[in-house]
Order: structure tokens, then sequence, then C-alpha cells
């Protein structure tokens, strides 16, 4: 019944009306060819492996279950819900650090008029354009000797201490944006920076928490580079890596195995996604313009 | 006669009173505000401002690890120059750069125009047109692009079906840098939502303005979309650059071997690992690292030259 409202008042002008399916068709027919892979991946991993690569329908005509079930015996002895865990305590340890620190960092950068805090600020945002590879080396030559590698820490550290400058720039925006008035209300009443964090700051700044939160799950469990070079043991490999042993072990020609877990690693990605688009995107739109 | 008399009694109390409570304010900020940021402080000290005098050091050093690094002054930056390997590694970079980011540029802009109108079902096709950005890293998507883009696969077929016959991307040398061009334009997303909160902020006056006067829809993009994007467009470009610059996880993934064949793939931070962490060269490895910051600062240099010629602030306006 909601629809008739729309649709009479579209009626009423044929040329509107037309303008909005030819709008409509326009964006579908772009959005099918953007999401081809997405939907292509899922089909795929219920094809037969040999015939992944050479079809060309979405959807096999008889699907199958060996790739999904062949998954059950793990890759080079190692259980494939390993890589899933070792991916998920990364990627939710990340979390916890980012919010924790990034937050923290952004409260002393948008609230506490302290002195030095123009030149760390720009600092702070010069490390946003620094190429990470700078840093790469001389960072693993400092775990190494700290006997850290093959350990979590070197993926960690970096997470608890703010350095994802991207996080605290996106925080800062948005705590400079709460009405001033409150915080200094608070203080009046006697509260301290702490309390003023804890209490009125980070519950108003949930949507900056959560958008920081969802890209820092997300870029950890996409990250290839870090695991790549900090962990060589398998049992701790992340599903990234994981995938990259199931390819360099069943050959790169069969593909049923490997596109199977690769749809599996998407699916956390993708229903984390739908589930917080509207926080991330915004997250995304606000960080861009100010 | 008293109240005046208290009256400047009080007056003289606040003004000896402020400035020994603003000082006492001032400390106790200047102490919370260390405080607060220690866990900054401690990681810019230790993971970025002193890993980035060490990674300048070694630079100058010829250091593999197991040894001491040992000085060699500029040695590391003339054998990069001369390295036929480090050559093609810029080579294809560049290659990537310069072809990928406007393409993705474009596109973005494309697609932000198009959902720019309102429509129904806007957030929607803003999330689904978004994903792409945030999946592309994966090593999934990275096997997904190796399946599609391999020979007789359904990029080879499609194009077939329309008279092209170019081949698998992925085995072949000319074509294969391509497929990780096409990966890096799928993901379009990011740029584009971008510019559609910079198309939100176009007043609509100048639009109803330039529609009185005649001026067509390409009129109107053109003298009042693009300035008024501008500061968008150049926020875009900037961070879309800067990102292709450090390609790495895509062009490791779709390749069949290590960033091949033929090199193909090579590019700088592909070499920059296998010199690093396969050949334990750090010295020369931090010696890359240095000149791919150093093009990274040109380009930041250079748009922010040039943007004084064609981006439009606001304040320029009035």
């Amino acid at each position: 019944m909601t629809t008739l409202t729309p649709e009479l008042k579209s009626g009423a002008n044929p040329r509107k009306r037309t303008g909005s399916l030819v709008w409509h068709v326009f964006a579908i027919a772009v959005l099918c060819v953007v999401l081809y892979p997405v939907v292509w991946v899922i089909g795929a991993a219920f094809k037969p492996g040999k015939k992944i690569v050479g079809s060309l329908d979405l959807f096999p005509a008889d699907p199958i279950l060996d790739n999904v079930k062949g998954l059950a015996d793990g890759i080079a002895g190692i259980s494939i819900s390993t890589f899933f865990t070792n991916s998920l305590f990364y990627a939710g340890m990340a979390v916890v650090g980012v919010v924790i620190s990034s937050s923290l960092t952004a409260y002393a950068f948008a609230k506490i008029p302290f002195r030095g805090r123009k030149l760390l600020f720009a600092l702070m945002i010069g490390t946003l354009l620094l190429p990470y590879h700078v840093l790469l080396i001389p960072q693993y030559v400092m775990f190494q000797k700290l006997e850290l590698i093959n350990t979590y820490v070197p993926l960690l550290a970096g997470k608890f201490l703010a350095t994802e400058a991207f996080f605290v720039f996106l925080m800062v925006q948005f705590m400079r944006g709460l009405p001033r008035e409150l915080d200094e209300a608070a203080r009046l009443d006697g509260c301290g920076h702490l309390r003023i964090y804890w209490s009125i700051v980070l519950p108003l700044c949930r949507p900056a928490l959560i958008t920081s939160a969802i890209f820092t799950f997300i870029n950890a469990w996409n990250d290839f580079m870090g695991p790549l070079i900090y962990l060589n043991e398998p049992s701790k490999y992340t599903v990234s890596l994981g995938l990259m042993m199931f390819r360099d072990q069943q050959g790169i020609s069969d593909y049923g195995g490997q596109i199977a877990m690769a749809m599996m690693a998407l699916i956390p990605v993708i229903a984390f996604f739908m589930a917080f688009q509207r926080y991330l995107i915004d997250g995304m739109a606000t960080s861009g313009l100010k | 006669m008293s109240l005046v008399k208290d009256a400047t009694v009080l007056a003289e109390e606040v003004n000896v009173v402020r400035p020994v409570a603003q000082k006492r304010r001032g400390r106790r900020d200047n102490l919370a505000g260390y405080l607060f940021m220690s866990p900054w402080l401690a990681g810019f000290l230790l993971l970025t401002a002193g890993p980035m005098i060490a990674s300048l050091y070694y630079a100058f050093t010829d250091y593999n690890l197991f040894a001491a690094p040992k000085w060699i002054g500029f040695d590391n930056f003339t054998a990069m120059f001369d390295d036929p390997r480090w050559q093609k590694s810029v080579q294809v970079t560049l290659k990537y750069v310069v072809i990928g980011t406007p393409l993705k540029l474009l596109l973005a802009l494309g697609v932000a125009l198009l959902l720019n109108q309102s429509r129904r079902g806007q957030g929607l096709y803003r999330a689904a047109f978004y994903a792409p950005s945030l999946i592309g890293a994966s090593v999934s998507v990275g096997f997904v692009w190796r399946a599609l883009f391999s020979d007789n696969a359904v990029v080879d077929k499609g194009l077939g079906s329309l008279g092209l016959n170019l081949g698998g991307w992925i085995g072949d040398p000319d074509m294969i840098l391509y497929s990780l061009v096409a990966l890096t334009v799928w993901q379009f997303g990011a740029p584009m939502v971008i510019f559609l909160a910079g198309l939100k902020q176009v007043p609509r006056e100048l639009y109803e303005a330039a529609a009185v006067d005649g001026a067509g829809p390409l009129r109107r993009f053109w003298n009042i979309t693009l300035p008024m994007i501008s500061p968008v467009l150049f926020f875009n470009v900037l961070l879309e650059s800067i990102h292709s610059f450090q390609i790495f996880g895509s062009a490791y993934v779709v390749s069949n071997t290590f960033c091949g064949p033929a090199d193909a793939t090579l590019v700088y931070t592909c070499y920059l690992y296998q010199k690093g962490f396969q050949q334990s060269q750090m010295g020369f490895a931090s010696a890359m690292a240095w000149m791919l910051l150093l093009a990274v600062a040109l380009v930041t240099v250079v748009l922010f030259w040039s943007q004084k010629k064609w981006v439009h602030y606001e304040e320029d306006v009035k």
C-alpha cells in the first residue's frame, strides 16, 4: 500500500517517470558489472574445480559441495578453523587497541588546550601521508631484536599505540563537532578530564568509534603484508596466509578448494559490511571533507 | 560607599584569583594532554620517528640483518639506479599509477554524479557500489581476479564474444598489469563516497541561476560542479595516487609467479619486499623505501603547488 502514493505522483508526470526508469535501469546495469565478481565467487564455490575457470555461468547447473567439504581436511595438516581463529584474534585485538588508543589521543587533541598541541597535531597528520614502507624494515629489525617475530605483537603494537593516524583524525574531527558547552558545564561541576572523556565525550562519539572499529576489523582481516612478514609458522597464519598456502599446495590451476575458502574468507567482511554500511559510508564521507 | 568598595575589592580579588587559577588549570591541562596522548606519543617515537631515523641510516649501509650495518655512503642509491629490475619496478609502478588512478577517479565521479540524483533506493545503491572498496584488498579477491582473468576464463570469453581476442591476462606479460589496473578501478567506492559528499554541498541556487541563463548540462558541470567540488577532487587525487604507489598485496596474489611473468607485475613494493625479506638486503631495501618516500613527497608537493591553479575554496569565491 505504501507504494501507491509515489506511483500516483510519478504517474502524474510521465516524463519524470521515464527518466526515473532509465536511471534505475542504467544504475542497475552498472551495478551488475561491479558486483559480478562478488556473486561469481559464491557460485564458483559450488562448481567442480576444473569447471570453475571456464564457465561463464554465475551459478552452477548442478551445484556440488565437494569444494566446501574438502576444506574440512585443512591445509598441510592444519585445520581451516585455526586460520579463522587466528584472524579473529588479530582483528578483534586490533579493534580493541585502535578504539582505546585513538580515542584517548583524539580527546587530547580535540579537548585539552595543552602546550605543543598544534605541532604534535601537524606531525600526526603528516604520518597520514608517510608510506609505511619506510618504517617496515627498521620495525622488522627492532621486533627481531626483541625476539617478537612469529608473534602477534608486531602486528598489534601499532594499533595499541595509535599509529593509525586516520582513526585519530576521524575521532578528532568528530569530537570537535561536539558542543563545547557540554564539557564546560561538566568542568564547572568539578569533572576532571578522565571523567569528561569517559562519561560525556565517548558516549557521544559512538558513530566515530563504530566506524573506526569496523574499518579496523576489516583492514586487519584483509591484511596481507603484515602477517606475511611477521608470521612464519603455519599454525599462526591468518586466513590471508592460509589462502596463499592453499594455492601453493594445490597448484595454480585447480581452483575448487581455493575458491571455496576464498568465499568463506569473504563472509565475515561482507556480513560486517551489510550490518554497518551506514556508519562506514558516513564516516568515509565526513573524513574526506573537512 | 561600602558597596562600591566591596565591588572594587571583589574585582581585585577576581583579577588576582583568575590568573592563578588559569595558570593552575593550564598546568593541569598540559599534564592531562600529554597523559591522554601518551599512547600516540609512544607510538610516534617508537614506531614512526625512531624507525625513520634508523631507516635513513640503513639506506647508507650494507646490512643483511646478521652482521652489523656497514657504512657505504651512496652505494645503495647508485646500485639502485643501475639495477635493471629496479628500473623495471619503477616503470611498472608508474604505469599502474598513471593509468589506474585517473580511470578510478573518473568512474568514481561518474557514479557519484549518477547517485547524486534523488531517486528511490539511493542508500542501497551507494552501499552496493562501495562494497568492492572494502573487500578488494583481500587475498580472496586476488584469487577471484586470477580466476576471472585466466586463459579461457570469464573475461577472455566475454571479450571474445565481443570480437576482441586478447587471450588470458594473467599469463601474458603485456596484459597482466591491466588486470591489476582493473582491480584498482573496481574499488572506486571510497573516492565515490567522498565525491558524493562534495556534490551534496554544491548550492542548488547556482544551478538554477545557470539554467535561467540558458546553460546546458555540460556547461553546468564544467562551470559549476567541477569548480565547486575541486577541493574534494584534490583530496581524492592526492590520496588515491599515494595509495597506488604503495600497491603490494594484489600484485603478489594475482600473479602466478613472484610478481611475474617476466617481472610484469614487479611493482615497487614487491621488489622492495624481495630485496629486504627474501634476500636480506636491508640496506638496499631501506634506500628503496626512501626513494618511494621522495616520490610520494614530490607528488604531494606538486599537487599542493598546483592546487592554487585549479582548486577553488569557498573563501575565494566570496
